[in-house]
């Protein structure tokens, strides 16, 4: 396919201006310093070219909209799209950032304001914690974030020693880079071979007066639920250590579990993962902070505060905050849609969904763990781990099984992580998929089992009803060249 | 086969000393689980290092892992391929595909690394 330069055709405009009067392009005063020596190197098509070009994009993508998408760890559920039409308003879509800190401009940015006020509010219900703030972007960037703010706290009371976090190795892998982004060393916790769980007589052994934190993934990247969390927390504040959780799987847990009710000092949730925003393609992402008592003086600012006289106002004079943490206010057209989503399913709406979410997750495990290893046999939360060891020893590794379920129509699930588990497949269903999408996917598992026996090579070569086959990742990953060169 | 003449350890590094100094690369098993090997990054020359300390990461198109120092030493000297050439470490791990090179040695600690045979019962060969 090519890209849209190559269908540029000079002189072609999608809008055709009127001419200029004639002089008046000698009275337009612009400084020269603001003009281009060259004009702009634009592609030049009409809209028809346009729309074409970027209709054909879109029909080449997958998204949650095109299929099943099961991978592990994203929490890839349906996006409802009123949460689309909302975000879409032109009183907020309108919105200029620098509104809200002009004088008086505040005044036309109450509702905008009054939406991040109770965001916050309901995050703060859902992870029993005390204080939330909106602005991380993403994930990573929520840990990042809540690093800081467990920095900022050993900071302010003299822990100078307070240097290292231990991080379970079937935690998310992001949270190493985190803590070190932050400046502390980490450290790898075991998991016990049996549970699957974080080790917690290891935990024990390394924990000591250097230990700054422990960031805890629950359920983890196995999909089990760790119940001796308040152990840990007991454990780590016994050390003044703090405890971060991370909630990239929340999905699991709405109304079951919050992580603030067993003690957890800070955590970040994904709104698009566990609260319907779409995702995918670089976001954007919301990954909001929440703390308990101990941290608040020390969250992001701007933060939203409601007056006495209800109305609310931006608030920077937080002298211990760690500071900005993103522009403006964060991803505030993402707000929008986890707030509609948390409103229109409410309090048993959101509890059914993670009911659900594992419900779905041990329906696929208990269906497919007689063609398949499942290293941990136990029941799943709104994920599980199988291992393609069996057909590894017929030459099919988990890539070739993930090739094979795009050729089904299926996107594939997370592969080859967590690393604990060798030849790893790691799937997600979410609660958005019916019993039907789910029997199909079993179906085209089975059978890929199946040919992995009687025909291996045939799935070394998958996939085979895709426009590529297989790109070299070898060179993706070494030869990166995003520059474009015109061709002429 | 898994050569006799060097010592293994439970994280995969396989380490081969020779007078007062030591070569380390990694195992046949760690490349093949790692896969197609991209980037290979030593740590500095010069860098003291003790047992069990990060001595490179390498990320292949499956993940991007550590590789621990199997005794105290410090880098002497890094594999002069293995920046532009790091698929050296996937097809001949032993030898071509060595990663560096420790002085000052704590030889003491060896005895308590696997040999080939411990090695392959622990990877199951």
């Amino acid at each position: 396919m090519k890209i849209i330069f190559d269908k540029s055709v000079q002189g072609r405009r999608g809008v055709t201006l009127p001419q200029l009067e004639p002089g008046v392009e000698a009275q337009l005063k612009i400084d020269g310093r603001y003009l281009r020596a060259q004009p702009a190197e634009l592609p030049e098509l009409s809209e028809l070219d346009v729309m074409r070009h970027f209709t054909a994009l879109s029909n080449r993508n997958f998204g949650v909209d095109s299929g099943f998408y099961p991978l592990g760890s994203c929490t890839m559920k349906y996006n409802p799209k009123i949460c689309e039409k909302v975000a879409a308003l032109d009183g907020f879509a309108g919105l200029h950032p620098f509104l809200p800190q002009l004088p008086q401009g505040g005044e036309l940015t109450q509702g905008a304001l009054e939406v991040i006020y109770e965001l916050e509010a309901l995050l703060c219900e859902i992870s029993g914690m005390a204080a939330c703030t909106l602005q991380p972007l993403a994930g990573a960037h929520g840990e990042l974030c809540g690093m800081s703010l467990i920095a900022a706290y050993h900071r302010d009371r003299g822990n100078t020693e307070k240097k290292e976090i231990l991080i379970p190795d079937e935690a998310h892998g992001t949270n190493p880079a985190s803590a070190v982004g932050v400046g502390f060393a980490t450290k790898p916790v075991p998991t016990d071979p049996v549970t699957g769980r974080l080790d917690i007589e290891a935990l024990r052994g390394m924990i000591n007066d250097r230990t700054a934190g422990i960031m805890l993934t629950n359920p983890n990247t196995l999909g089990i639920f760790n119940s001796e969390i308040d152990q840990v927390v007991e454990l780590a504040h016994s050390h003044d250590a703090l405890v971060y959780y991370d909630g990239a799987n929340l999905n699991a847990v709405l109304g079951a579990f919050r992580p603030g009710d067993a003690g957890i000092d800070v955590m970040h949730i994904n709104l698009h993962k566990t609260f319907a925003t779409p995702h995918g393609c670089g976001g954007p992402g919301s990954g909001p902070v929440c703390v308990r008592e101990n941290l608040v003086e020390y969250l992001p600012v701007s933060r939203v505060v409601k007056k006495q006289d209800n109305t609310f106002a931006l608030d920077y004079e937080q002298p211990k905050s760690i500071g900005y943490t993103a522009p403006f206010y964060g991803s505030f057209l993402v707000y929008l849609k986890a707030y509609v989503y948390i409103l229109s399913l409410g309090r048993q709406g959101l509890i059914e969904a993670s009911q659900h979410a594992v419900l779905n997750a041990n329906y696929l495990m208990n269906m497919l763990k007689s063609d398949y290893d499942l290293p941990y046999d136990r029941r799943c939360m709104h994920e599980f781990v199988l291992s393609a060891s069996r057909q590894a020893k017929q030459g099919v590794h988990a890539m070739d099984i993930a090739k094979a379920l795009i050729d089904r129509g299926f996107h594939p699930p997370t592969v080859y992580f967590p690393l604990i588990v060798k030849e790893a497949i790691m799937i997600e269903p979410t609660e958005t998929e019916s019993k039907e999408t789910l029997d199909t996917f079993i179906q085209a598992m089975k059978e890929i089992a199946a040919v992995a026996n009687s025909d291996p090579q045939s799935l070394n070569a998958a996939p085979v009803n895709t426009r590529i086959s297989r790109p070299d990742e070898v060179q993706a990953a070494r030869g990166m060249d995003f520059n474009y060169c015109p061709q002429d | 086969m898994t050569p006799n003449d060097r010592k293994y350890t439970k994280t995969h590094e396989w380490i081969m000393v020779d007078g007062d100094t030591a070569t380390v690369g990694i195992s046949d098993h760690a490349q093949e689980a790692l896969g197609d090997i991209t980037f290979v990054d030593p740590a500095a020359v010069g860098k003291e290092l003790k047992q069990g300390e990060e001595c490179a990461v390498i990320e292949s198109v499956k993940a991007a892992s550590e590789i621990y120092a199997p005794i105290d030493g410090k880098v002497a000297e890094i594999n002069p391929e293995i920046d532009s050439t790091p698929e050296l470490v996937n097809h001949d791990p032993y030898a071509q595909g060595w990663i560096l090179k420790l002085s000052n040695i704590n030889q003491s600690q060896l005895d308590a690394l696997l040999d080939a045979a411990a090695y392959d019962a622990l990877t199951g060969k």
